[in-house]
């Protein structure tokens, strides 16, 4: 049976959650009550975090911080984070905005995951407590990239530099479903031109791979290029580096393979879905 | 297991129950408390069915942890009408016939109802988004969104 574990402070819930392989943090509960309804958790202890320092909002400076229990909901709310209300508006109905946090979008197996995408292109930092000690940044890359082996602490926080012009973060999800369908790819680009050059392009995929992956080959045909015809056909034939993509119920690897270059082609380019 | 105290205000009143330390709102309002207003429908947050208001925000009690609802405001559809007078929005989805089977009518009034609350006046886009995570599978979409726009203009729809 599963037991429930409220922890007032986020060195508690670290604590446990470092100690017993069983423990798992329930955020929002959009992920971990859809396995208990399912059947497919059963056993262990799910802990519940009620520090405020979890769901609290740095977003005036430079340097942005996000509480890991932020909600989709309060993304949206803030007019300082409006170059991501793109991604945070992807994720779900209404409903599931006002639970879903970004801190367990971190931990959603594609094809969902969209939030997490975005957090890639900015190069964001993810702040991870293990034990009772203080929490160390690590960038999001290394921890996704780990992520399937589990237990390594607490994810406290998100921390990423604010993009000097907001409009150089472009963010797209592909659904079939209209208004709103589960991903069969996203794409997030940061952008920065400089002398109508682009400089240290970041672009993450969701859906191509089991985590959000980068697209290196894409950001190395693209950097100090111009953005025209010629480096969008160089961008789209390396589109497909290092990825992974899966055949579930929404797509199957063929077709995302097919339509990648195409939806990075029409975002690269400025072009509408 | 040891169950867990809980006590929230529901439509209203006060309400205390025990539950298991996992439950979700959903079952908890089902069989605990006896409100079928909310439905289980798909039990992953995918079809809306079960959306409730939580302090005024719409929250899908599936997924909900019971003990998080401790000390909070929930309202469900069992509480909209004042006695024999329907809420404007109820009056509207008669009005529209816009309940065809009627399973996924509490999300509908619920989402319709959270939007209404913030966005007195909403477009047709927004109202679509407002219900985007609703789903209907007789498909009548259209007679739904007529009966929150046309409710939009009523007068008292913004009664909580």
């Amino acid at each position: 049976m599963l037991d429930l574990r409220t922890c007032a402070s986020l060195s508690e819930a670290a604590g446990i959650l470092s100690g017993d392989r069983q423990a798992l943090l329930i955020g929002g509960g959009t992920l971990v009550m859809r396995d208990v309804n399912e059947g497919r958790l059963t056993e262990g202890t799910l802990v519940r975090v009620t520090d405020p320092a979890f769901r609290q909002m740095s977003t005036s400076g430079a340097r942005v911080e996000l509480g890991a229990g932020v909600s989709m909901a309060m993304v949206l709310a803030s007019r300082e984070l409006a170059f991501l209300h793109a991604a945070a508006r992807a994720i779900g109905g209404p409903a599931v905005r006002t639970m879903a946090t970004i801190g367990g979008n971190l931990f959603a197996a594609a094809p969902y995951g969209d939030f997490t995408v975005a957090l890639l292109a900015l190069d964001a930092q993810i702040v991870l407590q293990s034990g009772y000690g203080s929490g160390r940044a690590v960038p999001l890359e290394d921890f996704l990239s780990a992520r399937e082996r589990g237990g390594q602490g607490l994810v406290t926080a998100v921390q990423f530099a604010r993009p000097q012009n907001p409009a150089e973060l472009h963010f797209r999800k592909i659904s079939r479903v209209k208004p709103k369908g589960i991903s069969v790819l996203s794409i997030a680009a940061y952008l920065p031109l400089s002398g109508g050059r682009v400089t240290q392009a970041r672009v993450a995929y969701g859906a191509m791979a089991p985590t959000p992956i980068r697209a290196r080959g894409v950001e190395r045909a693209l950097d100090g290029k111009p953005l025209d015809q010629a480096a969008i056909q160089a961008a789209k034939q390396a589109a497909l580096e290092g990825c992974r993509p899966a055949t579930d119920a929404i797509a199957s690897e063929w077709y995302r393979r097919e339509i990648l270059p195409v939806h990075l082609g029409r975002l690269l380019a400025g072009e509408p879905r | 297991m040891a169950k867990l105290p809980v006590q929230f205000r529901l439509n209203g009143s006060d309400r205390a129950t025990f539950v298991d330390p996992a439950s979700n709102l959903l079952d908890t309002l089902r069989r605990g408390l006896g409100d079928f207003g909310p439905k289980y429908g798909c039990g992953q947050g995918t079809c809306g069915v079960c959306t409730v208001l939580v302090d005024g925000e719409p929250q899908l009690a599936c997924l909900t942890l019971a003990v998080s609802c401790e000390g909070r405001q929930i309202e469900t559809t069992s509480g909209m009408a004042d006695g024999p007078n329907l809420h404007p929005l109820q009056g509207a989805f008669m009005d529209h016939f816009a309940a065809q089977c009627g399973f996924c009518t509490p999300g509908m009034l619920t989402a319709a109802r959270a939007l209404l609350a913030k966005n007195p006046q909403p477009s047709r886009d927004e109202v679509v988004e407002a219900i985007s995570g609703n789903i209907c599978r007789c498909t009548g979409y259209e007679p739904i969104i007529a009966a929150i726009l046309a409710a939009a203009n009523a007068p008292g729809a913004r009664r909580a």
